[in-house]
């Protein structure tokens, strides 16, 4: 009989820890949750991102992102999830589509003209430069310049 | 004179450019959810918790879903027009109670009046997440088949009302 009792004394300490753990304190999860909401905009406070805002919304976002990863879902499917809701805007880097085409290439085009503009500049003063030929006067001219100038 | 005419061109350009940049408003986030079927949610009916409602309830009807707050400034303002539409009578209005105290919902209702046929209570906001809820008021015009076709986002005034709430909701009823 005292067998039995010392045995079943000792039985709380099979159990251990049965509570739930508070998601925002796993470290793993955490991390994930802080780098994924590093790069996703918050609604509210346009300009900041989802990981420093301290706007309600960015709140309830972090604590729907961190359910997101604990249902074991990739980064890619949380971003789907958001921008299903949200839209494209959520993101920082907007996808390369149709209607982002002109922001991904625009900057290209531009750098484009710039060299076209450039190499057309380039090319139009070396005409010029052959074309100025010096009279022997304003050669002897320029020589007694130069010459003046080494002295 | 190219070297005058070129840069004063650019100039224009980028002068209509930053003109038209100065009238565009960047808290007018377009909704992926417009022409997609309203998400689904079963909540607690602010007046009576005991009971539920689910869009699914309003198949067959053209309604407006509007998301509101005691705390919601801007929810203050757009209240009359709500007021005025709910006494025509034209499309029933429900309203979601959105990250609220409910004794604070029922006390705003009481003392400015009620223009919803029925409010749900959400509370913990994640509801307003499916939505893509981000800044209250927002008004959804949903159609007979359950689906999203017009957000609102921010107050509705009497002007976008008449411009375009209503004939989409005249339209939407005749499909």
């Amino acid at each position: 009989m005292r067998a039995i009792i010392l045995l079943f004394s000792f039985l709380p300490l099979l159990t251990f820890a049965g509570e739930a753990r508070d998601l925002a304190k796993d470290p793993v999860v955490e991390k994930r949750m802080v780098g994924l909401a590093e790069n996703l905009r918050c609604l509210v406070c346009q300009n900041e991102s989802l990981a420093s805002s301290h706007a309600e919304l960015a709140e309830d976002l972090r604590r729907e992102v961190r359910e997101l990863i604990q249902k074991g879902m990739s980064d890619q499917e949380i971003k789907d999830y958001l921008v299903a809701r949200y839209g494209d805007f959520v993101l920082y880097e907007p996808p390369m589509k149709g209607s982002t085409l002109v922001l991904w290439l625009g900057p290209f085009g531009l750098l484009l003209v710039g060299l076209g503009a450039l190499l057309f500049q380039l090319r139009n003063r070396r005409k010029v430069m052959r074309e100025t030929i010096l009279s022997p006067e304003a050669q002897q001219r320029a020589i007694a310049l130069l010459n003046d100038e080494k002295r | 004179m190219m070297r005058f005419i070129l840069p004063f061109v650019v100039f224009i350009v980028l002068t209509v450019f930053l003109f038209v940049g100065l009238k565009l408003d960047p808290r007018e986030v377009p909704s992926p959810l417009v022409g997609k079927p309203a998400p689904a949610f079963v909540l607690p009916q602010l007046h009576v918790p005991g009971k539920q409602f689910s869009p699914a309830d309003m198949k067959g009807k053209v309604w407006l879903f509007n998301v509101w707050a005691s705390w919601c400034v801007a929810c203050e303002e757009e209240h009359p027009v709500l007021m005025e539409l709910a006494r025509q009578n034209i499309v029933p209005i429900y309203g979601m109670d959105y990250k609220d105290k409910r004794d604070a919902a029922l006390a705003v209702l009481e003392r400015r009046g009620n223009p919803y046929l029925m409010n749900v209570s959400d509370t913990d906001g994640r509801v307003g997440i499916d939505y893509g809820v981000y800044g209250v008021p927002e008004t959804y015009v949903i159609d007979k088949q359950g689906v999203i076709q017009y957000k609102q986002i921010g107050p509705v005034t009497a002007e976008n009302l008449r411009k375009k709430i209503l004939p989409l909701v005249a339209e939407l009823e005749k499909k």
